[in-house]
């Protein structure tokens, strides 16, 4: 019952799905199976919702170390919730789109959300460019090729890569640095990209297999949970 | 001074430049008289001031202004997917599948009543039991459920997509615009988007590609020929590390561009 309807479960929904692909009158079930995943996937999200509530609220009530700041995660946590879920100060109502521009839910999104994201991403720009002095130490020739590509990357996006090889004349134009850098990108880049895009798509193929044949069963975990 | 005078120092001087900078912008630049909606925008644009502020003092060391910043934004950001997963994909696909008046309620056009709509709905409570420990493992239904439409729909896309298309897509001609041999070494130039230039391209992406999926072949030792062809490809793929390096460099200064663009124009006010 804990082991075995699970499995059944995933073998019948992953053979739906592919023989949907083949007969078109399954076609839609293929499509509303989509859809199921969507749903579900809605409620993972309302689990990691609960799940943070859950851990943040044990760390306050035992005021354990820097509860403080899950008193943080949880007031942020709430503030969104309400201004979504009761689509605050939307000038549309409740029918209205939750995004709507002039919404509580908007405005967190653009004060809040969005500049501490931004700013996340940001400072990885920072330990990005410490992480490159100890990679673009030239120590070996796949070291030198790799320093060799992003530094024309880089250079080719900006003005000092036009200027710096402009008097390249047109009979040679593959050396100047803009168009070596497209160059780069559209042939080794693609030869590489390409071959780990199949060697990922053997490796996801023979996955779903397996897990659609029931030999893979790891993702039910084990009986003690 | 001891640790803890210092840091509600730093705290009193944060929460007095926080206000200052409120009052502040919250006086419209043109000469209007103070209004709520300039009130709230200075309120936002500072608190995204100062949120951009706490997690660059990172750079400084881990510090308390920066945890905030970062509870802060787990807080948030779980609330907001919750809150647009609930809107687009609940009250937008299952509502006017299962309810007419729910439809009615949240605005949205009914369709038509679909009973095996129900079987998400029931599958998603199911996962929510997760929270509980006695019937936690019911939760392994819907997950089976996700396992499996995940794996129906991967095994289907990446076999067309990631697969046969990029095997097909790698037979590329050789010998482009030919016309002979005199003709290829009288018209030679490194020209970019010259005969030489394409023909060039196909052929680093045709043995480039070969060499790459050889080098992920672990099934024969690398040596020989086998090795050489695999020496190719790590030289192929550093190449292509090399790229993505210079993209995501790229990519993160401009995200810090833009953030310090809006603290010294939109919050400062000193690049008009």
């Amino acid at each position: 019952m804990k082991r075995k309807i699970p499995v059944i479960i995933t073998s019948l929904v992953g053979t739906v799905l592919i023989l949907s692909v083949f007969f078109p009158p399954a076609e839609r079930m293929g499509e509303d199976f989509s859809i199921f995943f969507d749903i579900i996937a809605v409620f993972a999200f309302f689990l990691g919702g609960g799940n943070l509530v859950r851990i943040h609220g044990n760390k306050i009530y035992k005021k354990a170390r820097d509860w403080g700041f899950s008193a943080v995660t949880l007031a942020g946590f709430f503030l969104m919730l309400a201004a979504g879920l009761f689509k605050i100060a939307n000038p549309g109502g409740i029918a209205a789109d939750v995004t709507a521009q002039g919404s509580l839910f908007q405005m967190l999104y653009d004060w809040i959300f969005n500049p501490l994201g931004a700013s996340m991403y940001a400072l990885l720009a920072f330990y990005v460019a410490s992480a490159s002095y100890r990679a673009f130490r030239a120590k070996n020739k796949e070291a030198t090729i790799l320093l060799i590509a992003a530094f024309i990357i880089l250079l080719g996006r900006t003005p000092l890569g036009v200027y710096a090889t402009a008097w390249i004349p047109e009979q040679f134009s593959l050396m100047q640095i803009p168009n070596l850098a497209i160059w780069i990108m559209t042939a080794p880049n693609l030869a590489g990209q390409r071959a780990i895009m199949i060697g990922i798509a053997l490796g996801v193929i023979s996955m779903s297999l397996r897990l659609i044949l029931g030999v893979e069963r790891t993702y039910l975990g084990t009986d003690n949970e | 001074m001891n640790g803890s005078r210092w840091t509600m120092i730093v705290l009193i001087a944060v929460v007095t430049l926080f206000l200052v900078s409120w009052a502040i912008k919250s006086f419209p630049s043109s000469g209007d008289t103070i209004s709520w909606p300039s009130i709230r925008h200075a309120f936002f644009v500072t608190l995204a001031a100062f949120v951009t502020l706490a997690i660059f003092s990172f750079l400084y060391k881990d510090n308390p202004y920066y945890k905030f910043a970062e509870h802060l934004f787990v807080g948030v950001s779980a609330a907001y997917w919750m809150c647009v997963g609930f809107w687009s994909t609940f009250v937008g696909n299952l509502i006017p599948r299962i309810s007419p008046g729910l439809s009615k309620f949240f605005g949205v056009p009914y369709k038509e009543f679909t009973f095996y709509y129900f079987v998400p709905l029931i599958l998603g409570i199911l996962l929510l039991m997760r929270l509980s420990s006695k019937a936690g493992w019911l939760s392994r239904w819907a997950l089976a459920f996700i396992v499996g439409t995940t794996a129906g729909l991967n095994l289907i896309r990446y076999l067309r997509s990631d697969f046969i298309s990029q095997v097909s897509n790698t037979f590329v001609p050789l010998l482009v615009q030919w016309k002979g041999t005199g003709a290829f070494f009288s018209d030679f130039s490194l020209a970019s988007g010259g005969q030489f230039t394409l023909m060039l391209t196909n052929w680093v992406i045709f043995i480039g590609t070969f060499c790459g999926l050889i080098y992920f072949f672990f099934s024969k030792e690398h040596k020989g020929v086998f090795g050489a062809a695999s020496r190719v490809g790590i030289w192929v793929l550093m190449i292509t590390f090399g790229a993505s390096f210079g993209y995501t460099v790229m990519g993160r200064v401009s995200l810090l561009v833009g953030r310090l663009t809006f603290l010294f124009d939109d919050w400062l006010g000193l690049m008009n």
